[in-house]
């Protein structure tokens, strides 16, 4: 039997609207959850206070810290490599073989699982250079990660500053580096943030590449060999090995909060990026 | 003069050197993964070590074929789950709705790729698990429960891939279709999936490998047994999972077999990229 | 050599992959003086102006054969100094293009580059370049304000002070009036002639009127050829070439 089409059209529009809803649904739920869930734990002193007794009571003031140092020191890696990729490909040279060849590259690295950067980073930064689980050692693997995310978006920015920008640089006796560094890279800043705080997001929330190679510990770090505890792993020890339940729920709304945070400010910048070159 | 030639130049060189830090970095860890995994796959015999469900480390056996099949439904049920949600939600914000709530629907539904993968797995214990033992009995955390949450973490990656091939194809089409008296629903089977259609594979794609690699949120729902599952309520342990569980003990030859199954996760994931690229490709020269 | 002759240009032929931009051109650029060029669209006006100041290196596909001879050396030979000679001769695009930070970073852009620190320097070289460029009444008040903020008769001039500061020796000017009303044109005119004094400038111009105002010379581009070059008043009186009539009395174009 032919559905006649205009049941077919609300048919579709209810299963697609529905199907649209439900992951709504899930987002919605996700967050109220562990919001709802966890937001009772939280207050001042949870925030500011050191674990004790493996977590189990006390605050989650270090792996506060470790959740922000190592992205951070993530992108101070990734960022001048994936900027410098972005700015070759842009403007040093035309689509060829070794582009192409780097292209694919990046592309690979980013389809690669945490895991697998987890496992190398253990075997390399950790095991053969002796590193020990360290933020260095963490760093590294996180920079690693990102930099596919970093050389991307670095790219689309640097290609969205209008051309005339370039010649009138050049026309006034600059150089090719000069013409970067003082036109092309200060108009490509918002779009490179962007990529800045995308990556920014995904290390934050990370556990496979960061448990094997920047380790757990608990203290605060005092330099870059320490080893040092993000929220998502502390969330991740205290809700799988049931240490704390009330506990892994005020950890997990901390870390939802700070990456809405982020989120929202990459959005906010994106905008601000995508307008001014409409204009 | 001279000074600023040569600056010039040394620029040059250091990007160039930059321009190949990720092509490094992904030989850099093939080298590595391989090279610690390699001769061990050599040392069992491929064919063991691919073929043979048998994993007990203590007694020197090491077989992951139940560890492949349990990361393939896995992934299959992931899929299930999440592609056609997310391919139904890039439809219809595409094509249903107004621009202004897609505007807003759309970076909420990517707020979700956002969240944490432990997260998703916590709620996978403590909210779907649960009920899936009530309802459906078995132990709870399984390969259901896993496929369920890997789809809706998945869904997000689908759907912004999709919509953005959907919205890529030229109005034209539309109204070409409108014009000729079809329905909105009409234009959108008869001519935009047609004319999307790579777009959305590779989004499909691109969700599969997030599938695949996905670790913590499996460890944490799919119970971790190391079987050829019989139905969708046993629990399973995936090639990631059983490298995440044994790595922080394992030594020798055991710690040698966890980089054999990082191996085969890695040409996996690189068969993935394969086809991804393809489909991109494919799309590009239809265009 | 001609002392008085700024520019040689011996033979050019250009190519832009497989258009033939210009074919044989040959002609004396006098030393402070404003050369005016005019001719039909696609005639090859941005292209010559572009090879004088290397700036088609840029353009892919582009090949020059010929010479280009300033003060007698040849800018197109091999080893030349592309960012020395493009210091030496500056150029106005036909659209304004301010860079999106301040007026004043606008001007002193190019003495930056070269060298210039003091800030004391910087601000002498920004003032004198804005007054020749008449904008210097009208901005004076708001260096540190964006330049995009200006009018574009404004930007225009704005942009002409930025190549002044760099104080080239040559200024090539691509229709720098086309997007700009009747008295921001003048202004730039009246800019152009007291400029003529100290430079030597190459103005291309779509505006037959215009070159008849301000150039000495005229030279007629047609289909990437130069068709003639004389006194503007020779040029638009009494052509020696029939086309070049065609086109000051407004038979095509
Ligand atoms: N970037 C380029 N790529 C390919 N061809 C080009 C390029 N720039 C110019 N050309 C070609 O060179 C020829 C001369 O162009 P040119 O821009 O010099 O014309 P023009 O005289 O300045 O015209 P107009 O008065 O419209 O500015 C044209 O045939 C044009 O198509
Ligand atoms: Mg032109």
């Amino acid at each position: 039997m032919r559905i006649p089409p205009r049941y077919a059209q609300n048919i579709a529009v209810v299963l697609l609207g529905g199907a649209t809803a439900l992951a709504l649904a899930a987002l919605v739920f996700i967050i109220a959850f562990v919001m709802v869930k966890g937001m009772p734990a939280v207050n001042l002193k949870f925030l500011v206070d050191s674990p004790r007794e493996m977590g189990r009571s006390g605050g989650i003031f270090p792996a506060i810290v470790g959740s922000f140092i190592l992205p951070l020191a993530a992108i101070a890696i990734a960022l001048p490599a994936g900027v410098g990729t972005a700015v070759y490909l842009a403007e040093y040279t035309l689509e060829n073989r070794i582009t192409r060849v780097i292209r694919i590259g990046t592309d690979c690295l980013a389809g690669i699982p945490s895991i697998i950067f987890g496992l190398f980073g253990f075997i390399f930064f950790v095991t053969v250079l002796r590193m020990g689980w360290c933020i260095l050692s963490g760093a590294l693997t996180l920079a690693i990660m990102i930099l596919p995310t970093v050389i991307r978006t670095s790219e689309e920015a640097i290609k969205a500053v209008p051309r005339s920008y370039r010649e009138v640089s050049f026309s006034l006796g600059a150089t090719q580096w000069e013409t970067v560094w003082k036109v092309v890279l200060p108009n490509a800043v918002p779009g490179i943030m962007t990529g800045v705080m995308l990556s920014m997001g995904r290390s934050i929330g990370e556990t496979a590449a960061v448990i094997f190679t920047a380790g757990a510990a608990l203290r605060l770090p005092t330099s870059a060999f320490d080893s040092v505890r993000t929220m998502a792993v502390h969330f991740y020890l205290l809700a799988r090995e049931g240490i704390s339940l009330e506990n892994a729920y005020g950890t997990a709304a901390v870390l939802i909060v700070s990456i809405l945070l982020i989120n929202a400010a990459s959005y906010w910048l994106m905008h601000r990026f995508i307008s001014r070159r409409a204009r | 003069m001279v000074v600023r030639w040569i600056a010039e130049r040394a620029v040059k060189w250091v990007l160039i050197a930059l321009a190949f830090s990720a092509l490094a970095s992904l030989l850099l860890i093939a080298v590595f993964i391989f090279k610690e995994g390699v001769p061990f796959i050599v040392r069992v015999g491929l064919k063991d070590f691919l073929l043979s469900s048998e994993w007990d480390p203590q007694a020197g056996r090491f077989g992951v074929f139940a560890m492949i099949v349990a990361s393939l439904c896995v992934t299959f049920g992931a899929m299930i789950v999440g592609a056609p949600l997310g391919v139904a939600g890039a439809i219809f914000l595409n094509e249903f709705v107004s621009r202004r709530i897609t505007r807003i629907v759309k970076p909420a539904i990517e707020l979700l790729a956002g969240i944490p993968s432990v997260v998703y797995g916590f709620i996978g214990v403590v909210a779907v698990a649960p009920l899936i033992r009530e309802h459906l009995g078995g132990p709870g955390l399984s390969l259901l429960c896993a496929s369920l949450i890997l789809g809706v973490m998945v869904l997000p990656t689908i759907m912004s891939v999709a919509a953005d091939a959907i919205s890529s194809v030229p109005n034209s089409y539309r109204e070409g279709a409108l014009a000729l008296g079809a329905t909105r629903w009409q234009s959108v089977r008869m001519v935009i999936l047609k004319a999307a259609r790579s777009g959305i594979v590779a989004g499909v794609i691109l969700g599969l490998g997030r599938a695949v690699g996905e670790t913590m949120a499996v460890i944490m729902v799919a119970g971790n047994t190391v079987q050829v599952p019989g139905s969708v309520l046993d629990p399973v342990r995936t090639l990631t999972t059983n490298i995440a569980l044994e790595m922080g003990h394992a030594t020798g030859l055991h710690r040698q077999a966890l980089f054999a199954t990082g191996v085969v996760l890695f040409v996996v994931i690189m068969i993935l990229n394969a086809l991804t690229m393809a489909a991109m490709k494919r799309g590009h020269a239809g265009k | 050599m001609n002392a008085d002759v700024k520019i040689e240009v011996r033979n050019l032929d250009v190519f832009i992959g497989n258009t033939r931009a210009l074919r044989g051109v040959t002609i004396d650029v006098p030393a402070r003086s404003i050369l005016g060029i005019i001719g039909p669209a696609g005639s090859g006006k941005t292209v010559f102006l572009r090879t004088l100041n290397r700036l088609n290196d840029l353009t892919r596909g582009f090949r020059a054969t010929g010479r280009v001879l300033l003060d007698g050396a040849d800018i197109l030979a091999p080893g030349a100094d592309v960012v020395g000679i493009r210091k030496r001769v500056g150029m106005l695009f036909a659209l304004p293009v301010p860079l999106p930070m301040s007026i004043f970073d606008n001007v002193a852009f190019g003495p930056r580059l070269a060298g210039t620190r003091s800030r004391r320097t910087l601000r002498q070289i920004v003032e004198s370049s804005l007054k020749a460029a008449f904008l210097w009444e009208e901005v004076k008040d708001r260096l540190n304000t964006s330049s995009l903020r200006l009018s574009g008769g404004q930007q225009q001039r704005l942009c002409l002070a930025r190549v002044l500061a760099m104080e080239p020796e040559v200024i090539l000017l691509d229709e720098p009036c086309s997007g700009l009303d009747p008295v921001s044109t003048a202004r730039i005119e009246e800019a152009l002639a007291e400029l003529k004094a100290r430079y030597t400038i190459i103005l291309v111009t779509n505006n037959t009127k215009q070159a008849a105002r301000v150039a000495c010379n005229t030279a007629f581009f047609l289909m990437g050829e130069l068709v003639e070059v004389g006194p503007t008043s020779k040029i638009f009186i009494s052509p020696s070439d029939p086309r070049t009539n065609d086109y000051v009395i407004g038979k095509f174009g």
